[in-house]
Formats: structure tokens, C-alpha cells, sequence
């Protein structure tokens, strides 16, 4: 990596949101990802005091003509098979989702960074034994791995969100230690080892804050895939209890309706998955492309 | 490097807090059935012997015995196979021919509408819960159109392509629409296509936005080369440029990435198949965990685990065959 690069991905940090739009259609991606994102967390945080019913609310329980409702003017989005109205579901059902990106993402930036740090920093018989526990996770199919963890562990959002923990932290790892090793050989990195900064100054001081910015990235990708990972756990039956409104649950149970042509109960869970998975993907792209610009560069 | 993920598997499965026993009984009462069942799956040994026992099986390709009904894992994961590897295949194949044909569409029109379109589309697909858009698939052309079956993977009423008998010779992949070929049967050829389309389109069309990424910028670099102006100066027509001229090109990364996403298609498999009750490796992950079948779930993972570095494997091989400059 050369001088200019990281100067480059410096400035990546300290991009504000103002100039975002101004970067084209990186910058774009960003401003759209961040405000899809925005929405989806404000709504999913003031659900409780705006949903028309209670998610969990059966209300066909007294009565059967409130079951399995289309969309209407009393429901918006229809009622699932339990008459639980699915506007009230999808207002409220991001919330465990939400709690275990949350969480996975700051338990891989807790283990990940420090790990991926010291290892290649240190080198030598460390570095390579760390680097092929990492890589050997980081082969295996991530979802496969989480639902083994996930089955181990039990059920709940610190669960699930530990078990996307351990799939995840290779990423980092990997994308941290490919930065360290090219950064710890410039020559202010050289400059300040041979001026007696201690190893602990230089790796916290002068290396992390040029590894960040692939950090950033590496974590709105992890929270788009932590997204899509709960979901498809939940899917499963292996997430959190019926009795939490949460969108993959309505899509594995709308997937017992379909046969019923019930598009409803599994369409409107699902755009948001996608709504919310999507947000991070794009702010994810525009972001790699701000603080790597290489294809840019091609074109000129 | 398969060992070490063994290792992980074993770490995972039998360290980490967690008591099989008792996770499949879900609840302590029944002790003595309980401990029965330790001493039958020899969970009752301490830990290293375990370990080594678990290494020496799988040499043997014996994976333990299912917690369910105590037959061999072995034999029932061997006979799911198939199914899961079909899916594998055809997903592969439409994930890389949309990709690259729309990765390559992206490339000739950098930078245009057309260009931002595709990218979107790629993000999007990136985005979707495979296990939605499979929903959405069997809504408009199984419970809408009628077009094509929902799930399974054939018709019940009728025995499964048989593949080859020649007098003693029997050939049968266990890959439906292979077989159905070998033997000479159209009708269940067809027939296997139909239930193996809407599968295999879901989870190849989650997975083609990584293709058309990969193709994207390393068209855009090829299409800039000399040789390919060259070739363009001498008349010959645009499309032998881009697909025989610069594809050729550029298709080496696709490669590497397909052996990369191998792993990512086992995935993504697990919730196709769930989706569309696909009888392979991934439905019979999901039953065994409403089982709490401990033994099957660990034998399903390591299968899947060692089937990703086979492949891993056979990419680099090819690599190797492909370009001549890794074999100097």
C-alpha cells in the first residue's frame, strides 16, 4: 500500500456527511444506505407507541373472520393466521434483528480488531497459528457454522448473536492483519519504533487509526450479513420465541400459508429484511468505493 | 487445514457449554435414559479420548450414530447427497452465466444508467433472504401459475430416473436429470427439471451478484488492454471481441470466486432446500435439529466442511491448468 492510499482512506474518516453528495455515486450510496437504515432503526425504536395493535395481539382468537385478512382499510398489510395484524408486525418486528447486528458487530470489534492487531503484529509463530484457525473458519459456510454454535448455545438474541460472532470475526481478522502487515513496514511505523515507542503506542496510536477505515467497512457488511444470518436462523426455527414479533418468524410462518396464496403475511416481513439488509449493503459500497477508489482511478 | 476444522467443528460441538444429552431430552428428568444414552454414543468417555475416536471414525468414514434412531450418519447424509450436490451444481451454473453476462453488460457501458442499473440489481440480490425469494417463486409460478411444483425434488407417483442397466452394469449419479439421461428417459428428464428450476434459479440469482462485481471490474480493466484494441482494429465483430477475446481474459478471478462462493452456496442451500422441501444435506440439517440430533448435526457440518475444501481444492487445480504462468 502506498503513501497515497492512506492518506486517501485518512480521509475517508473524516468525510462529512455534507460533502457525501458531492462524491458522486459512492457518496450517493452512502447518504441513501444511512437514510433507508435511519428509518428503519427510528421506526423499529418508536414502534411501541405507534402500532395500531399489538404485534402479538390474537385478535381472531374471539374472531374468525379477523384470520388471515388481505389488506384492508381496518388492516393495512392484512392479519396472519392467528389475526395478528401484520402493519403492527412489521412496525415492531425489527427489533431482535437489530439487537443481535448490534450485538455481533460490536462482540467481532471487541475480539476481531485487538486479535487481528496483535497477531500480525507480533508475527512469527502466532500470527500463523492464529491465521489458520482464522482461515479455517472463514472457509467454512458461515450460515452452517452459526446454526451449529447457535444449536450449542440455545435460543436468544445474545445467542444468536454470539454465534454470528464467531463466524464473522475472520473477516475482520483477515482484513486487518493484510493492513497491518503492509503498514508496519512504512517508515514512519519504522521511525517510531526506532525512536522507543513502545509496542503498545505504536500499534494503538499509529497503526489502528490507518486500519479503520476498512474496519468501517468490514462492519457495515457484517451488519447487512448479520441481517440476512438472523433471519435465515430464525427461518429455521432457530431464533427467538413466537411470541416476539420479528420478521423472519412471519416469513417461516407465512411459508405454511402460501399454499393459501397469502402473499401478504411473507411480503411485507420480507421487504423490510430486504429494506434493512439493503441499507447496509449500499452504505457498505459507497463507503469501500470512497476509501478505495482503484476502479475510478482505471477510468481516467 | 481440514484438520484444524475438524478440530474447530469438534471444539464447538463438545467444549463449549451444552450437553447434547441433554439438549436432545430438553428437559433433566428421565436420568437413566440419559445416561444410557451417553454410555451408547460413548459421550460418557473423557473428553481426548472422545476426540481421538472422532479424528479415527472419520478415516474410517464412520460419523457416529444418529441420537434419533441410531443408525449410522454416515449412511443417511451419503444418501441425501446427491440432492444438495444437483442443486449445487445448476445454482452455480445460472449464478455464474447471470453474472458474468450482466458483469460483462455492466463493464461495455461503465459508468451509464445501464451500468448503475446492473450494480443495483447485484446489490439487491445481495440483500434479499434466499428463503424469501424462494417464497416469492413458488407464489407466482407454483400457487399462482401453476407453472411449475413447489417443492420435492420428483413425483412421488412415479420411481426416480433409474440411470444406467446394461446386464450387470448399474450407473446411477444419484443427479436426477443425469440419470433420468442415461436412462433414456425424456419425460422424467423434464420432469426433474421442473422441480429443480425454481430451486436452483432462487439461490443462483442470490448468489450472481458477486459475479457480476468480479466481472464488472476485471471486464473494465481487460476491455482497455492492447490486445483487445488490437483485436478490435483488425474488424473482427464486437461480440467475438468480448466473449472470446477479453472473457478469456477475465473469467480466471471468476473462478477463484466461484470456489469461494462454494462455501456461501452451501449456505444459501440450507435455506433453499428448506424452502422447497429439497430432500438434501440441508433439509436433513434442519429435521435433525428439531430432533436435537446431535451426532447428525456434527456429522452434516463436518461433511459440509470437508466438501467446501475439496472444492477449494479441485479451483486450484484448475487455476493451475488454466494459466500457464502458476505452473512455472
Amino acid at each position: 500500500m502506498d503513501k497515497n492510499k492512506i492518506k486517501r482512506s485518512m480521509l475517508g474518516t473524516l468525510l462529512p456527511i455534507r460533502s457525501l453528495a458531492k462524491r458522486g455515486l459512492a457518496g450517493w450510496l452512502v447518504l441513501f444506505g444511512g437514510i433507508l437504515t435511519g428509518t428503519i432503526i427510528i421506526m423499529t425504536l418508536i414502534s411501541p407507541w405507534i402500532v395500531p395493535y399489538s404485534p402479538s395481539a390474537l385478535l381472531g382468537a374471539n374472531d374468525p373472520s379477523k384470520i388471515l385478512l388481505p389488506p384492508n382499510s381496518q388492516f393495512p398489510m392484512g392479519t396472519d393466521d392467528l389475526g395478528r395484524d401484520m402493519f403492527s408486525r412489521v412496525l415492531a418486528g425489527g427489533g431482535v434483528m437489530l439487537q443481535v447486528a448490534i450485538v455481533s458487530v460490536i462482540a467481532c470489534l471487541v475480539v476481531g480488531v485487538p486479535l487481528g492487531l496483535f497477531a500480525s503484529h507480533a508475527g512469527g509463530l502466532v500470527d500463523r497459528f492464529v491465521s489458520l484457525i482464522m482461515d479455517s473458519i472463514y472457509a467454512f459456510p458461515g450460515l452452517i457454522l452459526a446454526i451449529a454454535v447457535a444449536l450449542v448455545l440455545g435460543r436468544g438474541v445474545i445467542n444468536m448473536a454470539l454465534s454470528i460472532t464467531v463466524v464473522y470475526i475472520p473477516s475482520y481478522f483477515r482484513v486487518i492483519r493484510s493492513q497491518v502487515l503492509s503498514i508496519k513496514e512504512l517508515p514512519y511505523v519504522e521511525a517510531a519504533n526506532a525512536a522507543g515507542a513502545k509496542k503498545r503506542t505504536v500499534l494503538s496510536r499509529y497503526i489502528l487509526p490507518n486500519v479503520l477505515p476498512s474496519i468501517v467497512v468490514v462492519a457495515t457488511v457484517n451488519f447487512a450479513d448479520a441481517i440476512l444470518t438472523a433471519a435465515g436462523l430464525t427461518f429455521i426455527g432457530m431464533g427467538v420465541p413466537a411470541s416476539v414479533a420479528d420478521w423472519g418468524w412471519d416469513l417461516s410462518n407465512g411459508q405454511k400459508l402460501l399454499a393459501s396464496g397469502s402473499w401478504w403475511v411473507i411480503a411485507f416481513p420480507g421487504l423490510m429484511i430486504i429494506l434493512l439488509a439493503l441499507g447496509f449493503s449500499l452504505m457498505g459500497e459507497g463507503l469501500s468505493e470512497l476509501l478505495n477508489p482503484r476502479l475510478e482511478q482505471g477510468g481516467k | 487445514m481440514i484438520f484444524i476444522l475438524l478440530t474447530t467443528v469438534f471444539v464447538i460441538m463438545r467444549v463449549l457449554p451444552g450437553d447434547p444429552v441433554l439438549l436432545h431430552f430438553e428437559k433433566s428428568e428421565n436420568l437413566q435414559a440419559m445416561q444410557q444414552m451417553r454410555v451408547a454414543l460413548g459421550l460418557d468417555q473423557p473428553l481426548w479420548l472422545q476426540y481421538v475416536n472422532y479424528i479415527f471414525g472419520l478415516f474410517r468414514g464412520d460419523l457416529g450414530k444418529s441420537m434419533q434412531d441410531f443408525s449410522p450418519v454416515a449412511q443417511q447424509i451419503f444418501s441425501a447427497f446427491p440432492a444438495t450436490l444437483e442443486l449445487a451444481i445448476y445454482s452455480m451454473i445460472i449464478a455464474v452465466a447471470v453474472g458474468v453476462f450482466l458483469g460483462v453488460q455492466s463493464s461495455k457501458s461503465y459508468n451509464r444508467p445501464k451500468d448503475h442499473l446492473i450494480r443495483v440489481f447485484g446489490i439487491v440480490t445481495y440483500a434479499i433472504p434466499v428463503f424469501f425469494l424462494g417464497m416469492l417463486f413458488q407464489l407466482g409460478f407454483g400457487v399462482g401459475l401453476h407453472w411449475l411444483p413447489v417443492g420435492g425434488r420428483f413425483d412421488m407417483s412415479i420411481a426416480p430416473p433409474a440411470g444406467l442397466n446394461i446386464g450387470n452394469l448399474h450407473l446411477a449419479t444419484g443427479l436426477y436429470t443425469i440419470d433420468s439421461i442415461l436412462e433414456g428417459n425424456m419425460y422424467k428428464f423434464v420432469m426433474a427439471f421442473k422441480y429443480l428450476f425454481l430451486p436452483s434459479l432462487t439461490l443462483g440469482l442470490v448468489l450472481c451478484g458477486v459475479f457480476i462485481r468480479l466481472t464488472r471490474s476485471n471486464m473494465f480493466e481487460t476491455l482497455r488492454l492492447d490486445f483487445v484494441t488490437a483485436a478490435k482494429a483488425r474488424g473482427l465483430k464486437d461480440s467475438t471481441v468480448t466473449y472470446r477475446y477479453a472473457l478469456r481474459n477475465a473469467f480466471l478471478p471468476v473462478l477463484t470466486m466461484m470456489g469461494l462462493q462454494f462455501a456461501m452456496l452451501l449456505g444459501g442451500a440450507v435455506l433453499t432446500e428448506t424452502t422447497f422441501s429439497w430432500p438434501g444435506l440441508g433439509s436433513y440439517l434442519v429435521a435433525r435439529i428439531n430432533f436435537r440430533d446431535y451426532t447428525a448435526i456434527q456429522g452434516t457440518v463436518v461433511v459440509f466442511g470437508i466438501l467446501v475444501s475439496i472444492v477449494s481444492l479441485v479451483v486450484d487445480i484448475l487455476y493451475a491448468y488454466l494459466d500457464p504462468r502458476i505452473r512455472l
